[in-house]
């Protein structure tokens, strides 16, 4: 029960935060990525921000074995550089720039009742179901092509 | 360049980064989870049993703070530009993109950077830079012609 409420508590800072920092306005993320326009540093300062106080968490996070409530550190360990890497941070980064929303902003405004954000978050949640299922068949091709 | 200094809010954007920063924090020492919006939501259109609570808890509380800030504030404008045709292949760019990715601005981006992932600070450069590039020529491209 504590992790749940903790887990909650993290959702409302984090939603707070973005609200907050103006970032739930794509017109504002699109006025930071509009280098060549009137540049909106803005952006700069919510990651600058949010990285102060998130990296000594993440230094003490590296030396527990388990966290504060009990269960286990699932710090990511893949380390490659790779091709689906950076193919899928430039489409997600193309599809930031068209749209001015990235997965956070996109659904703390679902419930500021924007039209155009449920468009834009059903489309995104459409990639990601489409992404969950390509790689449900990729692990049964290979798991198939194992066997055979 | 040129700074936009009507729409430039450091303070308020400080603030909010903050926030988001101390929202990390609660969820990697208190859950030992990353506070990444793509893998929190990604990891319940593939759940694992007993992985699927502490996801949709998190997105609780992302979803209800309008409603809550509403009560003592008016909820920031939002402003978008987008028509629909434009906001669909967007969305399914980012939403294919971050898995494949395995992160956007929130696990590469925040939590990424502040763990000095190299993995996460590729992925941060390549989104930034397909950004600019892209609002760049949606904007400015056809001044060439």
């Amino acid at each position: 029960m504590m992790k749940l409420l903790c887990s909650l508590f993290s959702g409302l800072l984090f939603g707070l935060g973005l609200i907050v920092s103006g970032m739930s306005n794509p017109a504002k993320v699109l006025g930071f990525l509009d280098l060549a326009g009137a540049w909106d540093p803005s952006l700069a300062l919510v990651m600058g921000g949010a990285i102060i106080v998130a990296m000594p968490a993440f230094w003490l996070s590296r030396r527990r074995q388990r966290a504060i409530l009990g269960d286990a550190m699932q710090l990511p360990t893949n380390r490659k550089l790779d091709r689906r890497l950076v193919l899928g941070s430039l489409a997600f980064g193309l599809g930031w720039g068209i749209a001015g929303f990235c997965p956070g902003p996109a659904l703390v405004s679902l419930l500021a009742w924007q039209t155009k954000a449920w468009i834009f978050a059903t489309a995104m949640l459409a990639g990601m179901a489409l992404f969950a299922w390509l790689e449900r068949r990729r692990a049964m091709d290979k798991q198939s092509s194992a066997t055979s | 360049m040129q700074i936009d200094w009507q729409h430039f809010t450091p303070r308020s954007s400080l603030a909010g980064g903050l926030l988001i920063g101390l929202a990390a924090a609660v969820l990697i020492l208190f859950n030992g989870r990353i506070a990444g919006i793509s893998g929190i939501v990604g990891g319940l259109l593939s759940p694992r049993k007993g992985d699927s609570g502490w996801r949709i808890a998190f997105l609780a509380g992302l979803l209800i703070t309008p409603l809550l800030y509403q009560l003592r504030h008016a909820l920031p404008e939002v402003d978008i530009e987008a028509g629909t045709p434009a906001l669909v292949i967007a969305g399914l760019l980012v939403g294919l993109g971050v898995r494949y990715g395995a992160g956007c601005t929130s696990g590469h981006g925040v939590c990424g950077l502040s763990r000095l992932s190299p993995r996460s600070l590729v992925a941060t450069m390549c989104f930034m830079a397909a950004g600019f590039l892209t609002v760049y020529v949606l904007r400015h491209g056809l001044a060439w012609t």
